[in-house]
């Protein structure tokens, strides 16, 4: 087998990494988006919603920007590291964040936004506080949509393509993930061996899917309703 | 309750920050919620008038139970919400004694959690993934380990739950989780306790029961209760002071004889579709039970009727409504039934209207009686046949003469 598997073990890092943060810091913005009653709410969402929508060149491309040299964030991060977020790993996380962060948020503020409302009121009248209602009761009580967002946002990273190359770029063992190499293989009329690692994803993704959608019937099966 | 378990709860109250203790200081502090507030209803009821749709009260609760009477939509769930500080007045004071929960002018609004006042919803809101001891231990985070398993284990005690501890919500009736819910406030040793009809959905005895390991507890406790319901039964049953709310504001206030509803006009609205109505004089009155007896102003001999108490005096006027298909047509003297009016009577005549028999009866007055097709063949009525009326007390609806 011609299967690289440097590329497979990058992107698995990758994906990790990405779900890993997505759910730490998917948790604060989905709680907000879920219960703030700012007027303004909806142009968060949007914002929050961009990425199912735009051609990942356009974020890769805006966030390129944002890393490079020229921008204040970019000239803070050289400042402190001496070297720029482009064509790094490091870059390639803050891109392949930005562009699935809809994939995690949105099923965890719809499983927070689902909890029964009674049950968070029950909670402030016996004396607890807003942190501690989430993480005794809407915490526990959404575990399906945090798996269901976490799965997503994981599946989704280890796919992904366009932000990559253009974050990213093609540098063996720092951005080269698999859906690049696919990419050059093909490019270079190397059809076996893209058949073998695209089938190879294919593989492992629905692998990962079905078993977490399996553990998650399961939650579902001694959850409410039963 | 053993005295390691008060000290305990002691504890509990020196660990609530700048919050008072309640019980561990009764006759010092007055425990008497003071609630006066207003709150538009707006967008809750979509048949109120805008005129009704302002909660305007002001109540005063004593150790005990106060009684909230009123029709769904008259703002009773809101007005618990605003007490527990889940919904926001639009003007008012609420405090306890001298702590003050809410005063719009003075910008004092304590968060729910700072209250404490335990709330037992209507549906209850148990912690669905918790088992009951945990629902119960949930309020008591500001104690140790032991002290919760402590005070949980009593309370589970006094309300006779002890044995469903380590199961969950779902696996347990109705009745059982409204005890849940109950030891859940209970145990948080509320300054305030506020009941949304938690026990509308149990029979009778369950709820009897209930009520009097409530007012067991309460003897130690003498905390203010109110306790919100629709049902003229539970106003009687619990027989202490009643507060009626309607659209939004105070009706009347006192005991539940005093504060029933009068007999008023606007039942003659409701009424528009009623068949029967009479003219009838209050000949007694029931107060124990909760009914009283009307003579029907009838052409012949005239019909007494048991219907439900309103405000009125022996001797007063008043108008009694029966729909048609609310009363119960029999062709032999019934025994053995629930329903306090059985009348005979003779039918003077049969008339379909598509799918629906009118029986006109005469029984002193005349009635007109709904059957279905079936029920006339079956019975084999024709004009002429003596039968016996059947009407439950709450079936008599009442308005002024």
């Amino acid at each position: 087998m011609s299967i690289d598997w440097q590329v497979f073990w990058l992107t698995l890092q990758l994906a990790v990494v990405v779900s890993a943060i997505l759910l730490v810091l998917g948790l604060p913005i989905a709680y907000w988006i879920a219960f703030s009653r700012w007027r303004w709410k909806f142009l968060v969402e949007a914002v929050v919603a961009l990425p199912i929508v735009l051609p990942p060149t356009v974020l890769g491309f805006y966030v390129l920007v944002a890393l490079g040299p020229h921008s204040p964030l970019g000239r803070w991060w050289i400042a402190l590291t001496g070297h720029t977020l482009a064509f790094t790993f490091g870059g390639l996380v803050i891109g392949s964040i930005l562009y699935s962060l809809p994939f995690a948020v949105q099923p965890f503020a719809a499983s927070f936004a689902g909890v029964e409302h009674k049950l968070i009121s029950a909670s402030a009248t016996l004396g607890a506080s807003p942190i501690r209602t989430f993480w005794r009761v809407i915490a526990p009580l959404s575990v399906p949509g945090l798996i269901t967002g976490t799965v997503l946002s994981f599946a989704h990273t280890m796919g992904e393509f366009g932000v990559v190359l253009m974050v990213g770029g093609n540098i063996p063992g720092v951005t080269r993930t698999v859906s690049i190499d696919i990419y050059d293989q093909v490019q270079a009329s190397n059809y076996a061996a893209a058949n073998q690692t695209a089938l190879l994803l294919l593989v492992f993704c629905f692998a990962v899917l079905a078993a977490v959608y399996g553990l998650n019937r399961k939650v579902w099966a001694v959850g409410p309703g039963k | 309750m053993t005295s390691r378990v008060e000290m305990a709860e002691n504890a509990k109250v020196k660990a609530d920050a700048g919050s008072q203790p309640s019980d561990a200081s009764l006759g010092q502090t007055d425990p008497t919620l003071d609630v006066r507030l207003q709150k538009r209803l707006a967008g809750q009821s979509y048949e109120r008038e805008p005129k009704d749709s302002v909660l305007d009260v002001e109540i005063r609760a004593a150790p005990g139970f106060t009684i909230l009477f009123g029709a769904s939509g008259a703002g009773k769930t809101t007005l618990l919400d605003c007490i527990a500080g889940l919904v926001t007045p639009d003007a008012g004071r609420i405090a306890i004694g001298d702590r003050v929960l809410f005063d719009r002018a003075e910008q004092v609004d304590l968060p729910p959690a700072k209250r404490r006042i335990g709330y037992v919803f209507q549906d209850l809101a148990l912690f669905p993934h918790m088992t009951a001891e945990q629902n119960v231990e949930y309020g008591l985070a500001a104690l140790s380990r032991s002290e919760r398993r402590e005070l949980s284990a009593a309370i589970l005690k006094a309300l006779r739950i002890d044995s469903l501890a380590q199961r969950k919500p779902r696996q347990i009736s109705g009745g059982e989780r409204q005890r849940v819910a109950l030891a859940r406030t209970l145990v948080t040793n509320p300054a305030v306790l506020l009941l949304d009809e938690p026990l509308a959905a149990l029979d009778a005895p369950t709820k009897a029961r209930i009520l009097d390991d409530l007012r067991a507890w309460n003897q130690n406790h003498g905390i203010p209760i109110l306790y919100v319901t629709h049902s003229r039964e539970e106003v009687f049953a619990l027989g202490e002071r009643a507060i009626v709310l309607d659209g939004g504001r105070i009706l009347a206030q006192g005991t539940p004889h005093d504060v029933l509803n009068a007999p008023r006009q606007e039942f003659i609205a409701q009424l528009a579709g009623v068949e029967n109505i009479f003219d009838a004089i209050v000949e007694s009155l029931h107060a124990d039970r909760g009914t009283m007896t009307c003579r029907l102003q009838g052409r012949g001999a005239s019909v007494l009727l048991e219907t439900p108490l309103v405000r009125a005096d022996v001797g007063s006027p008043l108008r009694v409504g029966i729909r048609a298909g609310d009363i119960l047509l029999a062709i032999a003297p019934p025994v053995g039934l629930s329903a306090r009016n059985v009348i005979r009577g003779r039918i003077v005549a049969l008339q379909q209207h598509d799918v629906i028999i009118t029986a006109r009866v005469e029984c002193g007055v005349e009635m007109q009686v709904h059957l279905t097709l079936a029920a006339r063949d079956a019975l084999e009525l024709q004009p002429g046949r003596e039968v016996w009326l059947v009407i439950k007390t709450h079936s008599c609806h009442l308005m002024q003469g």
